[in-house]
């Protein structure tokens, strides 16, 4: 019983500490080191509760996939600090502005925030049993049942964003010479080799 | 409660796991010794040389001796470089190769964690590994490590896709994500033939490769490629950390070794179910099967010349994704259709 508690204080202290790292920051890309520990200490609190499939799809996607992307554009930005800083003061008004507006925003949401009837016995005793079931499992019965179209919409969303990128940013400059794989690998000794006799004096 | 009570139920199954813990790594730093001594050696034979044969007979000793002079070193560290992450990044890379070995089981029953998730904890600790690598490239505030850095992130993301496609098409066949239960599926009268790698073999290959890739083995070793980078991310690492570099870059490749040898190649099964085979405790037949892929990995090593970047970004999306992507589903229409599915 102890040992859990005290892995959840360990995960959720250093998962707070380190988002609060993320934007104290001063380097961005310390920042975003930062950011991987707090998901790394989410994937752990999600381990702590049994969720084994979504702490480790956690680590897959957002450590594995997002972050090394964040990190790659991070590492290429060329950010002055010294820049950055000069207009602190001019911005801090309208920065107050946003941070309040949103600290209101999240007083409300979380002031009216009610826990559903049956979720208390749902926790305890969920359906189907963790005990027979793995989790991966049931994630999958419900997601390929009943939301089987919000999950395949899902699907459509990531396809449309990924032709989206792709559009935006496929350029074909007319005047640029490019390399055709399949006409290098289809060249053999007759079409690339040509034996000519030369006349002596005479030349091509 | 009493103390007593607190010591036998809290603090004796931590103690147990500790020395779990211990007995593999001393386990695992051995076997990656002498691993490192075989491909040297087996790199040498290929080019006619002898290969490391003064420390110790035939040499055997040699990775201690290297052992040994890595930690007595001057470690440097570059006046330019962010001290912190240029430190942490060895360690990273060390750790996280080292702790995907927790759910690997080497014998029915011995493995110091048995999740139900256990392949996708592989996965996720390999695709973490892409860290060490370009923590080390930037802190080193250097342009070599830094080019390195950035084609490593590629190159590692690129490969994980399909690895990830392979690792689908095996986990259909067996119907859970348990390591265990992947090598029981492949128990059965046939022995090795039933083993995933005749049935899957063109997912076999594909894993191979993208192994070798994975963990930036010759011929995709452009992270380090030393005719153009001097040695990539490594440039201006010494000493200990440098140590760490390579331990954990050896390490990740018997990851990758016991993973193929899991997936592909049954485990701990013997190659037939009969008298003198099944004599042979289980983890005799895994050591051997990731010697068996170990050697692959060293002959490939000695025998295929350097890819070049464009070309293993090529082979990487226009060959093994399409390739993988289309396996998933065929297998999944074969499975479905001869009634094969599990359960």
């Amino acid at each position: 019983m102890t040992v859990p508690a005290l892995f959840f204080y360990l995960f959720s202290a250093v998962a707070v500490a380190s988002a609060f790292m993320v934007i104290a920051g001063r380097n961005p890309v310390h920042s975003v080191l930062w950011l991987i520990l707090t998901f790394v200490n989410a994937a752990g609190l999600f381990l702590l509760v049994g969720a084994e499939f979504l702490a480790m799809i956690l680590v897959v996607v957002y450590v594995g996939a997002v972050a090394v992307l964040f990190l790659f554009v991070v590492m290429m930005l060329d950010v002055d600090f010294a820049e950055l800083r000069e207009g602190f003061l001019q911005y801090l008004p309208i920065g107050a502005l946003v941070g309040l507006v949103f600290l209101v925003e999240l007083v409300l949401v979380v002031g009216t925030w009610v826990t559903g009837p049956g979720i208390a016995s749902a926790i305890t005793s969920p359906i189907p049993d963790a005990s027979k079931v793995t989790n991966t499992e049931a994630i999958g019965r419900v997601l390929y049942t009943t939301y089987v179209h919000y999950f395949q919409l899902a699907g459509i969303v990531l396809l449309v964003a990924m032709i989206g990128a792709i559009v935006l940013t496929l350029h074909h400059r007319p005047n640029v010479k490019r390399q055709s794989i399949s006409s290098q690998n289809a060249r053999t000794r007759d079409t690339a080799i040509e034996v000519v006799k030369v006349k002596p004096g005479e030349g091509l | 409660m009493n103390w007593t009570n607190f010591f036998w139920q809290t603090l004796w199954p931590i103690v147990i796991i500790l020395g779990q813990s211990v007995l593999l790594l001393v386990a695992l730093l051995i076997f990656v010794a002498y691993i490192l001594l075989a491909d040297r050696k087996i790199w040498a034979a290929v080019q006619m040389r002898r290969g490391p044969n003064v420390v110790g007979p035939f040499g055997l000793l040699q990775s201690f001796a290297d052992l040994l002079k890595f930690v007595l070193k001057e470690p440097i560290i570059p006046a330019g470089a962010n001290k912190g992450v240029f430190l942490l990044a060895p360690l990273v890379t060390c750790v996280l190769a080292l702790a995907a070995w927790a759910v690997i089981p080497v014998h029915p029953g011995w493995s110091i964690a048995e999740i139900n998730v256990g392949i996708l904890y592989i996965f996720a600790i390999s695709s973490l590994m892409v860290y060490g690598v370009i923590m080390a490239g930037w802190a080193s505030n250097s342009k070599y490590p830094f080019l390195a850095a950035l084609r490593s992130a590629a190159q590692m993301v690129s490969y994980e896709v399909s690895i990830g496609f392979v690792i689908i098409t095996v986990l259909m066949c067996v119907g859970s994500l348990n390591l265990t239960k992947i090598v029981e599926a492949q128990n059965g009268p046939w022995g090795m033939l039933q083993w995933y790698w005749l049935p899957l073999l063109p997912m076999f290959v594909v894993f191979f490769v993208s192994a070798l890739a994975e963990t930036n083995r010759p011929p995709f070793d452009l992270v380090e490629a030393e005719s153009e980078l001097v040695a990539g991310f490594m440039v201006e690492y010494s000493s200990t950390p440098y140590l760490l570099f390579m331990l954990g870059e050896y390490v990740a490749i018997v990851t990758m070794c016991a993973l193929a040898t899991i997936l592909f190649l049954g485990g701990w099964l013997p190659p037939f179910p009969i008298a003198p085979f099944t004599w042979v405790p289980g983890i005799v037949w895994f050591v051997i099967k990731v010697c068996f892929m170990f050697f692959l990995f060293a002959m490939a090593k000695a025998i295929v010349p350097r890819y070049r970047y464009d070309q293993l970004m090529r082979l990487g999306w226009k060959v093994f994704l399409p390739l993988s992507l289309f396996m998933v589903v065929a297998v999944a229409a074969v499975l479905h259709f001869m009634g094969l599915a599990p359960k």
